[in-house]
């Protein structure tokens, strides 16, 4: 059960994708409910080191002053990006600055993380995602993470003129923040959308299509040759939600985004790019264009599927290539494409949603804080962020940051061009993170839909008594999409 | 007892009761007292809301469908499951053609035996995945692949088995009786091997048939075996979180689609302590579903208390 690290998108970020895992996970043992209750340890702070044993000589190059000959001990989420990224950059930095770092590639981040917080002896650094996180806002209240503004703040590897935190992109840094400090580094940019197989569309004669009309017509062609049009990974609705999601915001612009987000009374009953949306939807099941059998696949099985030339088009993120590597034909030639357009969409077609996951932490009692700094302010370098993409078939938070000269997949270059296209044109639904209630009602009607129980009407009744079931919550005041 | 015994045996008691004590009863009655608060799961900061909690679940209609698809459960599996382990290990033990008088199982008993027993050795997650590829929702499944051959389904609309509202339980249910069944049997047979033979031959001198010696002499005899199996099997059914969570389509976590057709108690709980984040809601979940499991196991034993029959 190979887990996937990616998806952790937003503050409270368990992503969906890691639930899912999770409660696979799950399945292997049945947990008696109540022996959870008992396993929460709470371990008494022991005392404290100043972290700053390790301090050295502080210069242009190395801004913290990590110690030449000291230690740093490294901890990362060995899930779908591996860790061999991790093992790169390490490499680098033991050969740069004459550190000796130690390396801890699990998926257990919460078995192995916890008792060392507790013992206030905890690693320098921590890739803190999976299943098994320990959550950023968990560890923010126990007052475990080091601010990390001292890093932003520091000239960029690349541009010693400028600050790290200006070499991002915008709106990346958001997810990790708590209470106006950012105390965790998402460092993964993930772009969500349709993906296809440049050379199946060649042998086709298909071009990537930029509006739902021609997107339909590719669907229908699929199916006169026996191919089916759309696949999803239908045993969870997630990944059909982001298709219909995107098609309404991109239909009604940010405001439908925010409309949903923010609870508005008329989020899906009255709003005219939700009916849109959910039509357009609709009507790829009614014509039959769905990959046979989808609804009831799980997400390894339909991206195998597609792998296979099953199906013309399939909904996901971008760590798709990635986690199909095994299963990806070499000429497969895996694309990205941004949500196809409705007519009169308030969106331009090259608009994605996008947003960056998999939380990287300094633990505020970490024993090598400089040499953690450090090594942070690394990541952030275009040296290192290409390391990344190479090893880990991933874009990072960096703007523009992949080498141009590096050959990257196929899949991996086509986001990046993407995300270029796109420019600050991106948006990001927030209710998943914030609504974990209302979100499986929709995923739910969703399903119900594609399966041709319900229709678009019903769908819509049924989102609106969601966002309004919310509403009535007062802790929903507290959050706001501006 | 002697002088010193009382002490010797409390001493050995102390031990398991207490450990029973720290780790399954005293968590019980923590959850008792969380499920009083509006507790999120995520720190020790709450505060009481005495029974709102309670309130709240009973209109849940989720949770109330989630006990019927339990109780339904709890209908279907033992008794199925009891009905097929007796019928085969009669066949194994006593349903053979009597040469002369003798009473014997069908040809091959003993390989039968061993073959039944093997679905019980795979645990319920590989159970979940050969049926995952069982109920496959398209051709590759092995259900719609081999309908799709014959002819029953086109294959451009297969069954998707586990994502109809009105097939899912039951699927759910197939693959739990397949790996049940070869336990009971060996259970049954095992109990069947110790009714002495003479008892049978003397009722097939009385010119009994097959299903009266059944009926007349061996599920009497077999009833406390009967019962425990119930009781196991009664356990099997209140619980089922692993197979729904791993097998039907998710609700946000731990399966229970397709529209809640097949969440259990024990997935709605778990789907509101993880991952709603509504923990103290969970907890009193946890205690509804600790209450109903207790009047079951009462009402089950009271129910099947027969006399014992010595032999």
């Amino acid at each position: 059960m190979g887990s996937t690290s990616d998806e952790n998108h937003g503050s409270a970020g368990v992503g969906r994708r890691d639930l899912i895992k999770r409660s696979a996970a799950l399945g292997l043992i049945s947990v008696p409910t109540m022996s959870l209750l008992s396993a929460c340890a709470s371990g008494g702070g022991g005392g404290s080191s100043d972290g700053n044993g390790a301090q050295g000589q502080k210069s242009k190059d190395n801004p913290f002053g990590a110690k030449k000959g000291s230690k740093l001990d490294v901890m990362v989420f060995k899930g779908g990006y591996g860790d061999d990224y991790a093992k790169a950059w390490e490499a680098d930095f033991d050969k740069k600055l004459g550190i000796t770092s130690t390396h801890t590639g699990t998926q257990e981040i919460t078995g192995k993380l916890q008792p060392r917080l507790n013992a206030s002896n905890p690693p320098d650094i921590v890739d803190d995602s999976g299943a098994q996180q320990i959550k950023i806002d968990v560890l923010y209240k126990n007052d475990a993470l080091l601010d990390l503004s001292e890093v932003l703040d520091a000239p960029s590897v690349d541009d010693p003129g400028t600050k790290v935190r200006d070499t991002l992109i915008p709106g990346t840094l958001d997810p990790g923040v708590q209470e106006g400090k950012v105390v965790a580094l998402n460092y993964i940019y993930t772009v969500w959308g349709l993906w296809y197989s440049g050379k199946l569309f060649q042998e086709k004669g298909w071009q990537a299509p930029k509006t739902w009309d021609d997107f339909l017509a590719i669907c229908q062609d699929a199916k006169k040759q026996g191919i089916g049009g759309l696949a999803h990974q239908g045993k969870y609705p997630y990944y059909i939600n982001v298709a219909i999601m995107d098609l309404i915001a991109k239909k009604g612009g940010i405001d439908a985004v925010k409309a949903i987000d923010n609870l508005d009374p008329k989020a899906f009953v009255g709003s005219d790019a939700a009916q849109a949306g959910i039509e357009a939807i609709y009507e790829v099941v009614e014509k039959g264009l769905l990959m046979p059998g989808t609804n009831g696949l799980t997400h390894t099985e339909s991206q195998t599927r597609w792998n296979q030339y099953k199906a013309a088009f399939i909904t996901c993120g971008s760590w798709l290539e990635n986690e199909q590597l095994k299963q990806t034909p070499a000429d497969f030639d895996m694309k990205f494409l941004p949500m196809p357009l409705l007519a009169g969409s308030k969106m331009p077609f090259e608009a994605i949603r996008a947003g960056s996951g998999e939380p990287f932490i300094i633990p505020a009692k970490a024993g090598n804080l400089p040499a953690a700094k450090e090594f942070m302010r690394r990541m952030l370098s275009r040296e290192w962020s290409t390391l990344f993409a190479k090893e880990a078939n991933s874009l990072t938070i960096l703007k523009d940051g992949v080498d141009a000269s590096v050959k990257l997949r196929p899949g991996t270059q086509s986001t990046v061009d993407a995300s270029k296209a796109a420019g600050s044109n991106t948006f990001r639904f927030l209710y998943p993170d914030w609504y974990s209630e209302m979100d499986t009602a929709i995923q739910n009607a969703s399903n119900e839909l594609m399966a041709k129980r319900i229709q678009p009407k019903e769908w819509l009744k049924r989102c609106q008594a969601a966002v309004d079931k919310q509403a009535k919550d007062p802790a929903s005041k507290k959050n706001h999409h501006d | 007892m002697r002088k010193g015994q009382y002490r010797f045996v409390a001493g050995f008691l102390f031990v398991p009761v207490a450990l029973y004590v720290i780790f399954v009863i005293w968590p019980y009655i923590q959850t008792f007292g969380y499920s009083l608060t509006d507790w999120k799961g995520q720190s020790q900061t709450f505060d009481f809301v005495g029974l709102d909690n309670y309130k709240a679940l009973l209109r849940d209609d989720v949770f109330l469908e989630a006990i019927w698809h339990n109780i339904l459960f709890l209908v279907f599996i033992p008794v199925i499951t009891i009905l097929l382990a007796l019928f085969f290990a009669f066949m194994l033990n006593a349903g053979g053609r009597g040469k002369a008088g003798g009473v014997q199982g069908v040809a091959g008993a003993a390989f039968y035996k061993i073959v039944y027993f093997f679905p019980q050795v795979l645990s319920l997650a590989i159970l979940a995945v050969l049926f995952n590829a069982v109920y496959r929702s398209d051709g590759g499944g092995l259900l719609n692949g081999a309908l799709i051959k014959v002819g029953l389904v086109d294959a451009d609309n297969p069954v998707e088995w586990l994502n109809e509202p009105n097939l899912v339980l039951w699927a759910l249910m197939v693959a739990v009786v397949w790996q049940g069944v070869g336990f009971y049997l060996v259970l049954f047979s095992a109990a069947m091997q110790s009714i002495p033979k003479d008892v049978y031959e003397a009722a097939l001198i009385d010119g009994a048939s097959r299903n009266q010696s059944f009926f007349r002499i061996t599920l009497p005899l077999l009833w406390d075996t009967v019962q425990t199996a119930w009781v196991y099997l009664g356990i099997v059914a209140m619980d089922m979180f692993v197979l729904v969570s791993s097998m039907t389509q998710n609700m946000g976590a731990y399966g229970g689609g397709p529209d809640h057709h097949s969440d259990v108690m024990s997935t709605v709980m778990m789907r509101n302590f993880l991952y709603y984040g509504k923990s103290g809601y969970a907890c009193a979940m946890g205690v509804i579903m600790l209450l109903l499991t207790l009047v079951l196991s009462v009402v089950t034993l009271r129910a099947t208390r027969r006399e014992r029959i010595e032999f």
